[in-house]
């Protein structure tokens, strides 16, 4: 069990370089979800099944499918991949990437040194639900109407004016 | 099940959240500056798992769900921004749409 949280974690961490270091799009999206995957299974070693459920579920499958159509509807082309080449070759790449090294450096740092307390037990969606409606009743009540003001947002401004005119010529 | 140390996964979801963060200061494509957004919720959501197996209460996994609805509205309303912003620019280059003169 061990094995597998260090194993997915490190098939995380390739994955996630390379869809920040990827050039073209589709690729980086298959990438994301190799990282989501990952991370599920890291889920599912830390001892929270029914999270990794979800994380398949909704984040590999629902969000992601979100992504994939919309990239389908961009349409870029090998331009793009030749201008994100560009793009990533540049000294914007350099600043970033020391200051992102000093901070994961700080972070392990402080991290390592503290007692490695192993953790044990699983925490099943039995548990979970009746914690989910019961302290956290607002917040599902919170998360819905987040939702909603998610949808009337994308409607909104997924309506393109012009789209109609378009497709009659 | 299993006896990871908390350390370990506490430092792998910093590492996933500053490879986030690196994604999003050093891309200017839209869609990959998107991507390096959902892989910080992500890493906060390991933390939060983390966490929620070292005092074995079940908050912590109730943040995780949380933490899903904000990516799912959060990637509704990202994306059609995107295409909004696409269809007015042709392009996906956020340097471009600087009318904030941000």
């Amino acid at each position: 069990m061990n094995a597998l949280f260090y194993v997915s974690g490190g098939i995380g961490i390739i994955a996630g370089v390379m869809v920040v270091t990827g050039k073209n799009v589709m690729h980086a999206l298959i990438n994301l979800v190799v990282l989501l995957l990952a991370i599920a299974s890291v889920f599912f070693c830390l001892g929270a099944p029914f999270v990794a459920v979800l994380q398949i579920v909704i984040y590999a499958g629902a969000i992601m499918v979100l992504f994939v159509f919309v990239v389908m509807m961009l349409n870029l082309g090998r331009e793009a991949e030749e201008q994100e080449r560009n793009w990533l070759s540049s000294v914007f790449w350099r600043v970033p990437a020391v200051l992102a090294a000093v901070l994961l450096a700080q972070f392990v740092v402080t991290l390592a040194g503290r007692e490695a307390a192993p953790m044990a037990g699983v925490i099943g969606p039995k548990a979970v639900g009746r914690s989910l409606y019961t302290d956290y009743l607002i917040g599902v009540e919170l998360a819905s109407l987040l939702l909603l003001a998610g949808l009337v947002a994308a409607f909104r401004l997924g309506f393109l004016p012009g789209r109609l005119e378009r497709d009659d010529e | 099940m299993s006896s990871v140390p908390t350390n370990h996964a506490l430092i792998l979801a910093a590492a996933l959240f500053v490879l986030g963060a690196l994604g999003v200061m050093t891309r200017r494509n839209l869609v990959f500056v998107l991507m390096s957004v959902e892989i910080m919720l992500n890493a906060a959501a390991v933390a939060f798992v983390a966490a929620a197996a070292k005092w074995r209460q079940p908050d912590g996994q109730v943040i995780v769900i949380f933490i899903l609805v904000v990516a799912a509205a959060e990637v509704a309303v990202g994306l059609s921004l995107l295409l909004r912003i696409y269809h007015n620019w042709k392009s996906v280059d956020v340097d471009e749409v600087s009318l904030m003169r941000g």
